[in-house]
């Protein structure tokens, strides 16, 4: 980000610059408000899209939670594009690793309990 | 400036050698890239935190003790408000995010303040919420359940209040200093720190409240 068109009036040459992701025109400022509002309406969208699923008989009972988790999943993708603006710009790169690295041990971590303490839980003698 | 360093991110001639700036030959990236990079690294190593609480949510969820199950007592009118005044809230922390990049002191103020009202209407129902549950005797003592809800959801709970500290402190700042540059690197990092915990709230209205209502 260190075109010259990226400076900030006054500020030298060699410092950082590039105030916000938004560029300083104002077409810029217009994409960003929308990239902002096409977060806002897909978030809205895959919310209600939740409650609808947890409530309704339209989908076969015990696949609601997976639809529950899948919804969920796809509304932070949307958080972490339209909000975060994790991208695939080379800026990103170093974000993207961590982020994937994070992702890798949350699934570990979540998942790894649940089938252990499940097959512990299976295992243990009865009570009384 | 050459014409390689203003095509940034185009590799030219070597595949693997970028010129963008913090890669290859294209010298340190600017230190808002690397602020932002820094807070990233907290904010995952915050996400792995709540990952383990809701581990312990997802093993303890069924162990209610002959307490109340997640059904009877959830309210899925108060989660849905919640939800709003959070998602909303994400949405005009980056309405000030604009303004800020315009150098617009009157809109970014404005837009902070209407995001610590939303934050603060969503402590409120929580607080009510919690207020109920244990005036009712089904606080985190009556069971496993609901210590490892009230621990899951406090802490997220407890993150907010965090952050409407650090917005009220941020709207103060800019408007003391205005648009100084490490100014704007904090509130970067405070528009991070909101918008992640907008993401934490999702897995929680997901996987706690709507899963546990339809269970």
């Amino acid at each position: 980000m260190s075109t010259p068109a990226d400076y900030e009036p006054g500020s030298s040459p060699e410092g950082d610059s590039a105030p916000g992701y938004e560029s300083e025109t104002r077409e810029g400022v217009r994409a960003a408000i929308r990239g902002y509002l096409i977060g806002l309406v897909l978030a809205t969208a895959l919310t209600g899209a939740s409650f609808w699923a947890s409530s309704t008989h339209f989908i076969y009972g015990p696949g609601v939670p997976v639809a529950l988790v899948v919804l969920a999943v796809a509304q932070m993708g949307i958080h972490l594009v339209f909000f975060l603006h994790i991208t695939t710009s080379p800026d990103n790169t170093n974000n993207v690793l961590a982020l994937a690295f994070g992702v890798l041990i949350v699934f570990v971590l979540v998942f790894g309990t649940v089938w252990a303490m499940a097959h512990m839980n299976a295992n243990m003698m009865p009570m009384g | 400036m050459s014409a390689a360093v203003l095509d940034h991110g185009r590799p030219h001639g070597n595949p693997h050698e970028s010129t963008a700036p913090g890669h290859g030959t294209g010298g340190p990236a600017a230190k808002r890239i690397i602020v932002g990079y820094g807070f990233w690294i907290f904010l995952i190593s915050d996400i792995i935190m709540f990952s383990a609480f809701f581990a312990a949510y997802a093993v303890l969820a069924p162990d209610t003790a002959d307490g109340p199950s997640a059904r009877q007592i959830f309210d899925p009118n108060s989660v849905a408000a919640e939800t709003a005044c959070l998602l909303l809230s994400s949405f005009t922390c980056g309405l000030a995010s604009v303004a800020a990049s315009q150098r617009n002191l009157k809109w970014t103020e404005i837009a902070l303040l209407v995001t610590g009202l939303l934050g603060f209407v969503f402590l409120l129902l929580e607080a009510h919420e919690f207020h109920g549950l244990v005036a009712r005797g089904d606080g985190p003592t009556r069971s496993a359940f609901l210590s490892a809800f009230f621990t899951l959801v406090g802490c997220h709970g407890l993150h907010v209040t965090a952050g409407l500290l650090w917005l009220g402190t941020m709207m103060a700042q800019i408007y003391a200093k205005g648009f100084r540059r490490d100014i704007q690197h904090r509130y970067f990092c405070f528009t991070l720190f909101w918008h992640a915990l907008d993401i934490i709230w999702v897995a929680i209205f997901g996987l706690v409240y709507l899963v546990g209502l339809h269970l």
